[in-house]
């Protein structure tokens, strides 16, 4: 089966717009998931620098779907959907 | 653990500070301030929090207010943001309290008061009947009743219920302020007493609707780097630990905002070390039964406005801010300088000192390098003209202020540190006891930091506190020991 992939934006700008609060993300998937999930952080994933987007940092990718204004809950939500639908 | 903001209204504010940031810098300041709310709830958007767009537009309007550092209280709805935006950019002295209340975003919780819930079986035992002693609880319709003209709140019978179904009802904000400063008011509205309130930012942080703001200085500093003058920045210690870069990268990065130089507190904090340590030492000879720090500025507004009686008791040594702005000052008389504040109370400390011109917390910094387009990561390293001490550094971080008196103390002569880690309604009950008293027997060198955690735990920080404790305390770790950089 494949490995989800779960990318943090640490950019600045995301960094500063709320992905500080996601780190925690890098001990919770791995104890929940073990090795059937892939976290890491990443420097910028170049989706804030259209215009106005930076309102929408932070953004997380899992997979190929992109999530904005991430919380950790959205992050883990998305994270089971897809978990599901690869079963 | 420290509290943070909650963090949907930090994305607010934050997203707010960008904002004004980018139309400060733009052709057209006030008119694109007064779209603020437009461009963020344009016509047809969805509502994500309020009632109605109309309120959200209102609620984003106040944001803005607090952002331009104006007071809401005292500003009349029928006012344009535009104007209000103006008379920012005029002003030539920040506003004297840092904070305000959006009344618009303040839901007026029902008042703080002991309630009883459904859970209540009406017992026949009734032990919350006879806990209380105002009888201000009668069983009738099979439930317990609470007359709110005989109940004073006290909770007990809450507190013997055997089902839980007594419970007391919070206002966040008064909660969470250790000085009994913020209340609400006739229209249910939180308030803030300004002779009471001593800035810890504990409101701030509490509130679940982001209703009490910090009055950003932000358009008064970018005005002065606008007219070209010199400005110093003065970064506290607990800013390595907010943002993904290295404290020389980020030195780079708030140079490349238009600062002449960037001067770590840490300079000052070493100054400070000496004098304290030099200061217990003489305290302790003399007799005194313990000393308390000095450097937490909500702690000193805490001993001026509510203890005096802890005065003869507090150190005589000057904050770490106020040596480095001192040496700034002589150094480059016609430097503004700037303090990068992990708090509210730093901006009331700066008011009292001339030589700090303004404060910029980390939310705006933060704000301030989203709005340029700074990518931290990929600045240049720059180096900073004066190495300070890893004990300095750690002021940041509770337990670093008396961790650093003690490194400068030789054996037997060495302090029994008291922390005091977050000023809450205890740790003032415990600070009044101690006046009181005039002894503490946990201790002769009592820290105090009103954040929990230490600066870093502050409510105007960026980072969550685990990752910026790793982050700053690996800094510490490179850093020399301050007995190699104090000499005499």
């Amino acid at each position: 089966m494949e490995k989800v992939s779960v990318k943090v934006c640490l950019g600045t700008t995301c960094f500063i717009m709320g992905s500080a609060n996601l780190q925690e993300l890098m001990d919770i998937v791995p104890e929940r998931y073990g090795d059937k999930v892939d976290v890491s952080g990443v420097p910028c994933l170049g989706l804030c620098s259209a215009d106005w987007e930076f309102s929408n940092a932070p953004y997380v990718k899992v997979g190929d779907e992109i999530i904005k204004e991430a919380t950790v809950e959205k992050v883990l939500r998305a994270i089971n959907e897809r978990l599901e639908s690869n079963n | 653990m420290a509290v943070n903001t909650p963090r949907q209204t930090s994305h607010l504010k934050r997203e707010i500070l960008v904002r004004l940031i980018k139309a400060y810098l733009s052709e057209n300041f006030e008119e694109n301030t007064r779209l603020i709310p437009y461009d963020m709830r344009p016509k047809g958007s969805e509502v994500p929090y309020r009632c109605c767009i109309y309120k959200e537009r209102a609620v984003l309007r106040d944001r803005a207010i607090a952002g331009l550092g104006t007071s809401i209280e005292d500003t009349d709805d029928s006012v344009l943001l535009s104007d209000i935006a103006k008379k920012a950019e005029e002003r030539v002295q920040p506003e004297e309290h840092p904070l305000t209340v959006l009344t618009t975003a303040c839901k007026g919780c029902v008042p703080s008061r002991i309630f009883v819930t459904d859970l209540c079986q009406g017992c026949v035992a009734r032990p919350c009947e006879s806990a209380c002693r105002l009888k201000a609880i009668s069983v009738h319709d099979g439930k317990s009743h609470i007359d709110p003209e005989k109940c004073k709140n006290c909770g007990m019978c809450a507190q013997v219920c055997p089902y839980q179904a007594i419970q007391r009802i919070i206002v966040p904000c008064e909660n969470a302020c250790p000085v009994g400063a913020i209340a609400k008011d006739d229209d249910g509205h939180a308030r803030i007493d300004f002779d009471k309130c001593i800035s810890c930012g504990r409101c701030v942080a509490a509130c679940p609707f982001g209703a009490v703001h910090e009055k950003s200085q932000i358009i008064d500093i970018l005005k002065q780097i606008k007219e070209g003058k010199k400005l110093v920045a003065m970064v506290a210690p607990a800013l390595f630990g907010q943002l993904p870069c290295t404290p020389k990268q980020m030195k780079q990065a708030i140079q490349s905002l238009g600062f002449a130089d960037v001067v770590e507190v840490a300079q000052g904090a070493d100054i400070t070390t000496k004098n304290e340590a030099a200061e217990f030492k003489e305290r302790m000879a003399k007799g005194d039964a313990f000393m308390t720090t000095s450097c937490c500025a909500g702690y000193n507004e805490l001993v001026d406005k509510h203890i005096p009686e802890l005065k003869p008791f507090r150190s005589e040594t000057k904050t770490p801010a106020y040596y480095t702005a001192e040496i700034v000052k002589k150094e480059t008389p016609d430097a503004i300088t700037v303090f990068f504040s992990p708090c509210v109370a730093k901006k009331r400390e700066a008011l009292q000192n001339s030589n700090i011109d303004y404060v910029l917390n980390y939310e705006e910094l933060g704000a301030w390098f989203i709005a340029m387009n700074v990518q931290l990561s990929d600045c240049e390293e720059s180096e900073f003209k004066v190495e300070s001490s890893a004990e300095a550094r750690n002021f940041a971080v509770t337990g670093g202020v008396a961790g650093a008196v003690n490194a400068l103390l030789e054996e037997g002569e060495k302090a029994t540190p008291v922390v005091i880690d977050g000023l809450d309604k205890q740790a003032v009950r415990d600070l009044k006891k101690y006046a009181k008293n005039g002894k503490c027997d946990l201790g002769n060198l009592i820290e105090i930091m009103a954040c929990t955690g230490g600066c870093l735990g502050g409510s105007s920080t960026i980072n969550a506190y685990k990752p910026a404790l790793k982050q700053l305390t690996n800094y510490v770790k490179e850093s020399p020991e301050i007995k190699d950089v104090i000499k005499d």
